[in-house]
């Protein structure tokens, strides 16, 4: 049924409300309940919930059983003449004491494993979780080890121009790795907006929030790959920015980290290379695409009254000093954030430099260039 | 004093002057009671549309019909439209019809200031649908408008949602003075507090939760102009504020606000489940005492709402508890209903039809919210849809079926015809099934992982989407017929007696219907 609507034409769109019709396929559990989860803790949250699912529906079954009998039973039709009783005290003490037991019965679990959940000690591996609009950056804090996890899934899926694959809008570029069977403390916090970051499978989900720390911990006993999402609105790509967590054997992960910090060795070596315009303009395109085309659009046009243009904009057209320090400082009191700590030195030059070529503006400017070493100077502490 | 005035006219016999000017210089509690129930109904229409366009949005995955800005502008104006344009309004516009005959005086004590509360009212809709045509578009964060997100991060047109917010409130705030003014000062001789029919008593706990929670909304949304104007830093972490102190600001208004979205229908509720069960309601006294305790209660659980933002163990103990401890009283509420129709001899018009219907999917979504106040549980439930299944489960079959019974109910005696008995139970059971269809399937996809405000989502929400999508598009249809119903009842109909219904009580079904412009000129005896 998927398949058909992502290759859908209007007609199928027309037809497909009335497949579930046609095909009467039992839904899974997993669709429509919560799931169970792979640690101890989110197995109890399962536990309860389905605890406080049953007792409601008892509680309904007996209240609705009632009230659908006298519905039944006493009906103008079979029951002409209505009793004149409106109150009896006994009665309505029981009916207040009782769901009141039943609430402690309830609460004394709740409160249990909520007190397990706020046993909050030390992680074996602390890593920092930063919300950004709209990317998660992931910071280990022991290894130094520090990246941006992006929405993998293409923008012509997502607009129906191609299928769409099995892990649609639930796949990153760069997953957040931990070992197994380790105790994990996340350090949740926001760059901009309130963000939440929800993994069901670890019950875990906490609000990252700008000025505010949140902690949250967890171990894993089961290897694989976990799929989460943003849960607080943080404007319009709130949709776009899945959680990803891979859960890797102790080995597995210790060659990780050293590859990891082989990475961003080499990454420091490039900002030394001198670096031709042509290579400059192509790398920036790639960067532009994964962190800016959100606001200021593909064509550089922005969006009227929100994200301003950058095709033909003055400030990137003729003043590169001013153009470097909006990206490494942002605009106070915009939706501009800095991306000094984003992106790389090189990163940086490159997109700058892609920005002041692209759409024309390198004719229409003055086609001034950003390289590396502006961006290392632009760092230094100034005199 | 000016109802003095008017019931001097009275002895000349004036009815109503002709033409626009009726509407804008009335100061009659029936006149005004009409236009809130029109603006209601106008905005539940515009509001419903733009349910529509989210529906037909999430009809399958992929975005195809609008972008995901702009459908966050509808998910927003769709909130703070239902809640302060449908909801809200509607419940003002049935106190002002039934509020004076009900306590058996002429009209509210507060002729005048009734006619600016209803009168600055479209003015603040107009603002904020105004702000859709503006650069930048319409408000986009929510209808909680999270700071800093409704900040530093909003579009220009915020500011003009701030003020249209200010105007709602103002004419709140001026609407509430009006009920309680009425009801303390303008009681029939021997009606004493306890006599009073329960939507008279409903309304006067509604009355002083909107005096007590408007203004602190009003705080909010003037904070946050200041944030984006003046250069303060209330929410802007950036400048030593507070992002979370925002919410709890909104959440003390907010969680009282939906207990005023949902006790006058308890009180309409009560009303009709005794008429049609032809039997004295069950529990009076505990039915005031549960609505007391409600509204009390309301002022101490307001940060369920954020479980997840990091608070203190003790502080998520104390809402968690305190949040559960509201299903005792709402429990007897409904153990009340049910006994009350326990051994009546029942009809099923269709305005009982609507309150049955609202007792049971009352109930179902009062046991979802007991599922959200558990806090380990929430921190899965939480802004997922099932949060979304529960509050619309209280409010569109909770307090907009109540309206919708309430105006069933009342109509014969507004208008003096009967409305078509059996459009009207088409019309029930259109909407029953359709926002069962549209709402039951949305707590499975919340449980199976699905977050709320999402323009699009992964391929196994698939399928309950679609099948909610189809449930809304019906709903929405039924509702042209609920207008039909009643523009087909303000023409014409069979007559209505005084009484209309077999086993009416209190004092409205004393008057002829429809009753004179002047009701209660010389005040009732209550025994």
């Amino acid at each position: 049924m998927l398949n058909r609507i992502s290759r859908s034409n209007k007609f199928s769109l027309i037809f497909t409300p009335f497949l579930f019709l046609t095909q009467p396929t039992l839904a899974a559990w997993y669709d429509i309940n919560m799931t169970k989860g792979v640690t101890t803790v989110s197995n109890e949250v399962f536990d309860l919930h389905m605890l406080i699912f049953w007792v409601c529906v008892v509680i309904g079954i007996v209240v609705f059983g009632v009230m659908f009998y006298s519905m039944f039973a006493h009906s103008k039709k079979r029951n002409p003449n209505s009793a004149t009783f409106h109150e009896n005290t006994k009665l309505e003490i029981v009916w207040t004491i009782v769901p009141f037991l039943i609430l402690v019965l309830m609460a004394i679990p709740a409160s249990n494993t909520l007190m397990n959940i706020y046993k909050d000690v030390e992680g074996d591996i602390n890593i920092q979780v930063v919300g950004y609009q709209w990317k998660w950056q992931y910071k280990y804090l022991e290894d130094d080890i520090d990246f941006f996890s992006n929405l993998k899934t293409d923008w012509d899926e997502i607009y129906n121009k191609t299928p769409k694959g099995e892990f649609y809008l639930q796949e990153v570029d760069e997953p957040v790795v931990i070992p197994v069977g380790k105790k994990v403390r996340f350090l949740i916090t926001a760059n901009d907006v309130i963000h939440s970051w929800w993994m069901p499978d670890f019950a875990i989900k906490q609000d990252a929030i700008p000025g505010f720390i949140n902690t949250a911990w967890t171990v894993v006993d089961k290897p694989g790959t976990y799929r989460g999402k943003c849960t607080e609105l943080c404007g319009k790509n709130h949709a776009f920015m899945p959680v990803v967590v891979r859960v890797v054997s102790d080995e597995d992960y210790k060659e990780w980290v050293s590859n990891k910090k082989a990475e961003a060795y080499r990454m420091a070596e490039l900002t030394e290379k001198n670096w031709t315009v042509e290579e400059l303009e192509t790398r920036g395109e790639g960067v532009y695409q994964k962190n800016c085309i959100a606001c200021h659009q593909t064509n550089g046009q922005g969006i009227p009254g929100i994200f301003p243009p950058l095709a033909g904009s003055d400030m990137v057209l003729n003043n590169k000093a001013k153009n470097i320090e909006i990206l490494m400082e942002g605009a106070q009191g915009t939706a501009m954030q800095s991306f000094a700590n984003q992106l790389s030195e090189v990163d940086m030059a490159a997109v700058i430099t892609y920005t002041r070529l692209a759409w024309g503006n390198a004719d229409d400017g003055n086609g001034e260039i950003v390289v590396p070493k502006d961006i290392v100077e632009y760092k230094k502490p100034k005199a | 004093m000016s109802a003095v005035i008017e019931s001097h006219e009275q002895d000349h016999h004036h009815g109503p002057p002709k033409g626009i000017t009726r509407w804008l210089y009335t100061t009659n509690h029936k006149d005004i009671g009409t236009l809130y129930l029109w603006l209601s109904f106008a905005m539940f229409l515009i509001g419903g549309a733009m349910a529509l366009v989210i529906r037909a949005e999430l009809f399958a995955p992929g975005m195809q019909i609008v972008e995901p800005e702009f459908y966050n502008q509808m998910l927003t104006l769709h909130g703070l439209i239902m809640v302060f344009g449908a909801v809200m309004p509607a419940f003002v516009g049935l106190a002002n019809w039934q509020v004076p005959m009900q306590v058996g005086a002429p009209d509210m004590a507060l002729p005048r200031m009734n006619n600016l509360s209803f009168w600055i009212l479209p003015f603040a809709f107009i603002v904020l649908l105004s702000s859709l045509f503006m650069e930048g578009g319409a408000p986009n964060f929510g209808w909680t408008f999270y700071a800093p997100l409704s900040t530093t991060y909003a579009p220009p047109s915020v500011t003009f949602f701030i003020f249209s917010i200010h105007i709602m409130g103002a004419s709140s705030i001026m609407g509430s003075i009006n009920v309680i003014v009425t009801i303390m000062n303008m009681r029939a001789p021997g009606m004493t507090l306890m006599k009073m029919p329960l939507f008279v008593w409903s309304w006067l706990i509604t009355a002083y939760l909107l005096i007590a929670v408007m203004p602190v909304l009003a705080g909010a949304v003037t904070m946050m102009l200041m944030d984006i104007h003046f250069g303060t830093s209330f929410f802007n972490a950036a400048g030593g504020g507070d992002p979370v102190l925002f919410q709890h600001i909104f959440w003390f208004f907010g969680h009282p606000e939906v207990y005023i979205m949902i006790l006058p229908a308890f009180g309409i509720t009560s009303h009709i489940i005794e008429t049609f069960s032809r039997k004295q309601l069950f529990g009076y006294t505990s039915m005031v005492w549960a609505m007391t305790s409600i509204a009390i209660l309301s002022f101490v659980v307001w940060a369920h709402h954020m479980f997840t933002v990091g608070m203190p163990l003790a502080a998520e103990l104390f809402f968690m508890w305190a949040t559960m401890l509201i299903a005792v009283p709402t429990g007897v509420k409904v153990f009340n209903w049910i006994t009350t129709m326990f051994k009546g001899s029942i009809s099923y018009e269709t305005p009982m039809l609507f309150a049955i219907a609202f007792v049971v999917l009352f109930t179902i979504g009062g046991f979802s919210g007991l599922m959200l106040a558990i806090t380990p549980a929430d921190f899965q439930y939480h802004d997922t849809y099932f949060v979304v299944a529960h509050f619309h489960y209280v409010l569109v079959p909770g307090s907009i079926f109540a309206i919708m019974a309430g105006v069933y109910f009342w109509i014969p005696k507004w208008t003096g015809n009967m409305y078509d008995e059996r459009l009207g139970r088409l019309h029930f059971w259109l909407s029953f099934i359709s926002v069962n269809i549209t709402f039951f399937p949305q707590h499975w996809v919340g449980l199976a992982g699905m977050p709320r405000r999402y323009p699009d989502y992964a391929l196994q929400f698939a399928d309950w989407n679609m099948v909610s999508t189809v449930g809304a598009f019906m709903f929405g249809a039924s509702q042209i017929l609920f207008l039909f119903i009643v523009l087909k009842t303000l023409m014409g109909g069979k007559k209505a007696t005084a009484e209309v219904w077999e086993s009416s009580r209190g004092l409205e079904w004393t008057l002829e219907s429809p009753p004179p412009y002047h009701t209660f000129t010389t005040p009732p005896k209550v025994n």
